[in-house]
């Protein structure tokens, strides 16, 4: 399958992550339990456009578009 | 005699870790900070059982041993040396039952240190609700150390936790690794194993990490493990990227078959729907303001009828003081100097404890995360960061707890600009000083026949504020380069109800942190000021007094108020006084701005807590009675005239200058002294102090020469 930035995804479709593109960013978001294979979600975007909340790993977690962009999910 | 042990509380964000420490320790706290860095530490006494107490010691919340902020640090330094003082017997680890996965990463971590950790479910009634299963027993047999299920908000649980930590101090049962590390980098872990004597592969791993921020280590072992890392390529990046890819193979494992999720969470499903409105593109915004625009209102509101009551209880005790002392220097001085200094500081509780009345319970409901994560995109531009929404709100209080809540960023850039732009927040020392300006020049009218003309302009002076402390954000942001990127990672917990013995003992925590750090500088400066206006060069002073007393004896028999001929024999003596000189010194430097020297007077005297000014006013237009009486202060100030050219001293220019210098100024030794401590050093709170001050200067200038 394809793969997409997280940021090219619709609200509330359901992807699941495959890898990231920026590996300093990637640290963080593998300890806040973004994990490859783990499914994710955008749930909101906050009032400006950024950033956006997404729900991974049970829970839901902010974070602005830029960092969701070195997400890549399928 | 009582054994004596370390229990540390750790845990991520969001889990209860602080309902859990006041359910273990009640009002048992002391509050204090760490060592050499200015976070928080918060200890308690906890009683284990007849002979076993212990010191429970709270560490700031934190996702992993690899930390990010200031606070994330504290639990890496004293985990990573077992010469700590606070270094644990046993570790209590608290995960949010309902969200396991992610919070066990810290869990593995822990056991991979060789430390003996209880693991306590909280929120276990939550969980429950939410038909989320969890097989206590398995959990604990499969993880190999304790496990324990509590919900801290109604002390379920709490006497087993205490068994379970007990046992793991009398006999620490400790599992294996989790995960096999020795293979991330064997030739650095064995290295390092040697060179500090230490048979822990991860202790050795963490410190090939982060070596260069433990304070613990000298700068001659940090260059050897340095070279360790240089010589065998080791990569950072990479092996965190395994450990952490490992540790979450392994929580899956283990949660595999000891949770099961029933139904879709009730309490999940609910947030999302709050979540859908409270952060509504349109909606949000609005609610948001309005919230603030409540805050605001209550904290003037509520905050009225307490400061009276102070204000009054501080009068009754000087008039009291008054007339049993005797006269002389020590009861000027207590009347003076320390008095008017506890009562400076007494007198802005109320407000502080409604702001954080409010801020409390928004963060613990969890609204207080949706209002950083609507305002992200607005701060960013101005240098900032969603998370500088508290410090900037807890500003309009006071900027000392305000610069102190910056700790929770993590990007040091944005932290440095947070804590440098909080003070432009217009905060309740300055509240005094605009009411009573905007008293002297603007008519107590209504506008639309219900807007008080003179609350707009006040909430102007608090628009000015906020709008200034953006646009030196924006400013900063050019001059100030840093490495680390910013970025913006945040939970949105679930919304919760608040938890009101939080509420009430965050309330306490910050009353307590203003008292002791602001309240110290404001009672000392205040004595110091009492001293500068109480003395002078003595020939001027003897002159006054020969004076006067020759004054009193010819007008006994006039019926000269003998109250009045004290008063102006007090403003006269400090004219000669040396804070009357300085005032008269700094005259032709701020005759520009519109001010004499007896506005020199007060802004010597204000220099170090703004609301100073209040009080000086009236001493020198000789209010009888003391300050207390803002009318009369206000009546002699508006008859005030040059006495060379007979114009009067408080034109509108001149006021509308004074407020601007006000609203800029850093006067506030207190603030001055917490940025050195929250930065480390001297340059940022000079920078501050130098860049704000003649800011406002100009600015002043500028809307005098406008003016007049």
């Amino acid at each position: 399958m394809e793969l997409r930035k997280l940021t090219d995804i619709e609200i509330g479709t359901v992807a699941t992550i495959d890898s990231f593109t920026d590996e300093e960013t990637s640290i963080l978001l593998l300890e806040m339990g973004c994990l490859p294979g783990e499914s994710i979600e955008i749930s909101n975007i906050a009032p400006l456009g950024d950033p956006i909340a997404i729900k991974v790993s049970g829970y839901k977690l902010s974070l602005r578009k830029k960092e969701a962009a070195t997400i890549l999910v399928r | 005699m009582n054994k004596q042990f370390n229990v540390a509380l750790i845990g991520n964000p969001n889990t209860g870790k602080s309902t859990l420490f006041n359910a273990l320790t009640g009002l048992n706290q002391k509050i204090g900070n760490f060592s050499g860095v200015t976070v928080e530490r918060k200890t308690g006494k906890l009683e284990l059982n007849e002979n076993l107490t212990a010191s429970l010691i709270d560490l700031p919340g934190t996702y992993s041993l690899y930390p990010r902020s200031a606070d994330e640090h504290i639990a890496l330094e004293i985990l990573n040396s077992t010469k700590n003082p606070d270094y644990p017997n046993v570790v209590v680890v608290v995960v949010d039952a309902t969200n396991l996965k992610r919070n066990l990463l810290l869990l593995t971590q822990l056991i991979d240190l060789q430390l003996p950790v209880v693991l306590a479910l909280n929120m276990m009634d939550v969980a429950q609700q939410s038909g989320i299963e969890i097989n206590v027993t398995l959990l604990a047999e499969k993880l190999g150390v304790p496990v324990v299920a509590v919900t801290a908000r109604d002390f379920q649980g709490i006497p087993a936790l205490k068994d379970a930590i007990v046992q793991q101090f009398e006999h620490p049962t400790l599992p294996s690794s989790t995960i096999h590390i020795h293979g991330y980098a064997p030739e650095v872990i064995d290295e390092i194993k040697n060179y500090f004597h230490i048979n822990n592969d991860y202790a050795a791993f963490e410190l090939a990490h982060h070596y260069h921020e433990l304070h613990n280590l000298t700068q001659e072992k940090k260059d050897a493990i340095e070279a360790i890392g240089i010589k065998h390529n080791f990569n950072a990046n990479k092996t965190q990227v395994a450990e952490t890819i490992d540790r979450y193979n392994y929580i899956n494992e283990i949660l595999s078959d000891t949770v099961r999720k029933n139904k879709p969470a009730l309490e999940e499903t609910r947030s999302n729907t709050l979540d859908a409105i409270l952060t509504h593109r349109i909606f949000g915004l609005l609610i948001f303001f309005v919230i603030l625009f409540g805050v605001f209102q209550s904290i003037f509101n509520w905050s009225q009828y307490p400061m009276n009551v102070i204000e009054n209880a501080f009068i009754g005790i000087e008039n009291y003081l008054t007339a049993i002392l005797p006269a002389g220097i020590l009861t000027n001085l207590i009347i003076g100097g320390i008095l008017p200094g506890m009562s400076g500081v007494l007198i802005f509780l109320p407000q502080i404890a409604v702001l954080f009345l409010f801020i409390a319970i928004l963060e613990d409901t969890g609204y207080m995360a949706r209002v950083t994560f609507m305002m992200d995109r607005l701060m960013k531009n101005f240098g900032l960061n969603g998370k500088s929404v508290v410090p900037l709100i807890s500003g309009i209080a006071c900027a000392v707890p305000a610069i102190m809540s910056a700790r929770s960023i993590e990007n040091w850039k944005d932290r440095l600009i947070t804590i440098f732009v909080t003070p432009f927040m217009s905060c309740s020392a300055r509240l005094p000083v605009y009411t009573l300006l905007i008293s002297l020049v603007v008519p107590n009218k209504f506008v639309f026949g219900f807007l008080s003309l003179q609350g707009l302009i006040l909430m102007a002076m608090y628009l000015l504020g906020f709008v200034s402390a953006l646009l030196a954000g924006w400013l900063l942001k050019l001059f100030i380069k840093t490495k680390s990127k910013s970025y913006f990672l945040m939970e949105l917990p679930v919304y919760r109800m608040p938890r009101w013995s939080n509420v009430g003992i965050t309330i306490f925590n910050k009353a307590r942190t203003f008292v002791m750090e602001a309240g110290k500088v404001i009672l000392a400066v205040s004595i110091i000021l009492w001293v500068l206006a109480t003395f002078g060069p003595s020939k001027d002073f003897d002159a006054i007094e020969t004076k006067y007393a020759k004054m009193s004896s010819e007008n006994t028999t006039i019926e000269l108020n003998i109250s009045t001929l004290e008063s102006k024999k007090k403003a006269e003596k400090l004219e000669a006084s040396y804070a009357g000189l300085l005032g008269k010194f700094i005259e032709p430097a701020i005759k520009p701005l519109g001010y004499d020297w007896k506005i020199g007077i007060a802004l010597v005297t204000s220099f170090a807590a703004r609301e100073v000014f209040v009080g000086t006013m009236s001493t020198i237009y000789s209010v009888q009675g003391d300050g207390e009486h803002l009318d009369t202060v206000r009546e002699k100030m508006l008859e005030a005239r040059n006495p060379e050219t007979g114009e009067l001293t408080f034109t509108f220019a001149t006021v509308m200058s004074l407020m601007i210098f006000y609203a800029f100024a850093m006067q506030c030794m207190s603030t001055f002294a917490v940025v050195y401590r929250e930065t480390n050093g001297i340059k940022w709170p000079l920078i501050q102090l130098f860049t704000m001050t003649a800011f406002a200067y100009l600015a002043a200038f500028a809307v005098y020469q406008f003016l007049s």
